[in-house]
């Protein structure tokens, strides 16, 4: 007999009854749509056990990897525990401390944290940090696991924004915050190491795209890798001594810094990121796609490369949307 | 079961639905006629929508009812959603089969089947 745990709740699953048809028959509002496994609208996640292979039919490798699975195919033959794909509950809180704060620019704090219980993450995915109980916000990470010892963020901070001016202003060394996660299906999966990556980030989406790029270099990605950082001015730029001596040691990966303002020095590309990617590369049929940063310029993006040839199962995305309850 | 084959299976099944699914949402989306359908949805939930669609069209198996299709369309209807769209839509299908060197026999049976949820689609 297979077990179905939900919130708390056990739920017996019958016969050759679906894992949405079990919920939804007890009063779970799973929302579900053509009930075939096509949609991707029953989307759940199995935070204990493992789904079924079939029931992950046609998903992104991402959320395979993560034990995302689709109810209305899914017919367990074990016990599975399973989430709504947006439930924050099913991650526990972890005390971190600070190891270090330091600008990388005017405006962006690199935080490096060292958690207190082992936390498995892949570069590219995020975290959220709490102020407190009630306020936390999500960074993306920079750092790559095995490579790094710690948790790497690049906090950019807003006008009037409420934890990045916490961090930014009253942060220290040795304090201890909390954190949870990790979160997002926006990283790099090994295999198909010929593939081809475009990345590109505005602002401090270069957090999640430096530990992408790091990770596929570290497990032996032999494709070409474009980098696309862009900023208004030179001020906005960061890590750009990194990045170039990554160039030098990797003859596969190119960074193109972009400058969308009036002044373009020497060595920097002029106009915005996206821009200057999709006209250095017009035709992305094959590649694998990184969007990361400003919400208009991932969805913009995100169009662009579907309609210049991009396959929409290899364009990873992570839009950093500004919270209003600042 | 049925020694003959279906018209799912001789269009080569889901393999076929996932190779036509990003050319047919590209088609869809440079139709002036009908792409404003589709500004500011959310592209990876509207390519598995698509694929609903595609799975549907090439006779595959789905548990869509006539009722479900009125639902999921209403609010296009209130904004317009008329006759004219759907054989836009029933067009770039069929540019999109081709393009997949499908046989036009083939082609004129993924119409049929688009075509017979018009009503349903247009809530009428």
């Amino acid at each position: 007999m297979v077990n179905i745990r939900y919130a708390k709740d056990n739920f017996e699953l019958a016969e050759n009854q679906s894992v949405l048809d079990c919920l939804t028959g007890r009063g779970v509002p799973v929302p579900f749509s053509c009930r075939s496994g096509v949609c991707q609208t029953c989307l759940m996640r199995a935070t204990g056990g493992t789904p079924p292979e079939s029931s992950q039919n046609g998903l992104k490798d991402t959320l395979k990897l993560q034990n995302y699975f689709l109810a209305c195919i899914c017919h367990p033959t074990a016990d599975l525990e399973v989430a709504m794909p947006n439930d924050d509950d099913v991650q526990a809180v972890i005390p971190a401390t600070v190891k270090s704060l330091k600008l990388l620019n005017s405006e962006i704090m690199h935080v490096v944290l060292e958690c207190h219980a082992p936390i498995d993450y892949r570069a590219g995915q995020f975290i959220n940090l709490f102020q407190n109980q009630s306020i936390g916000r999500s960074y993306s990470l920079a750092s790559v696991p095995h490579e790094d010892d710690h948790l790497h963020l690049h906090v950019r901070r807003l006008p009037q924004g409420r934890v990045s001016g916490w961090i930014h202003e009253e942060l220290r060394p040795g304090e201890t915050v909390e954190i949870r996660g990790p979160g997002g299906d926006c990283f790099y999966i090994p295999g198909n190491a010929e593939q081809g990556l475009v990345l590109i980030g505005t602002g401090s989406g270069l957090a999640p795209l430096y530990g992408i790029i790091r990770d596929a270099l570290s497990q032996g990605h032999t494709g070409p890798i474009h980098l696309f950082h862009g900023s208004r001015d030179l001020n906005g730029l960061y890590l750009t001594g990194e990045l170039r001596d990554l160039v030098e040691q990797y003859s596969n990966f190119n960074y193109v810094p972009c400058l969308s303002g009036g002044d373009v020095p020497h060595g920097f590309a002029a106009g915005r990121a996206d821009d200057v990617a999709f006209q250095q590369i017009p035709n992305l049929k094959n590649w694998r796609m990184f969007l990361c940063g400003h919400p208009d310029m991932v969805k913009a993006a995100k169009m662009k490369a579907f309609m210049a040839g991009a396959s929409m199962k290899d364009i990873y995305a992570d839009a950093f949307n500004v919270s209003q309850s600042s | 079961m049925s020694q003959q084959e279906s018209l799912y299976e001789k269009l080569g099944g889901e393999a076929a639905v996932n190779a036509a699914v990003d050319i047919f949402y590209r088609k869809v989306l440079s139709d002036n006629r009908i792409s404003s359908f589709f500004e500011g949805v959310d592209m990876e939930k509207q390519a598995a929508k698509q694929k609903s669609f595609l799975t549907m069209a090439f006779g595959g198996p789905h548990n869509y009812s006539g009722l479900d299709m009125r639902r999921g369309h209403a609010h296009l209807v209130e904004r317009g959603l008329n006759d004219s769209h759907v054989d836009a839509v029933i067009e770039d299908l069929g540019a999109t089969l081709r393009e997949l060197n499908v046989s036009e026999e083939l082609i004129a049976q993924v119409a049929a089947i688009a075509e017979s949820k018009r009503n349903d689609v247009l809530g009428r």
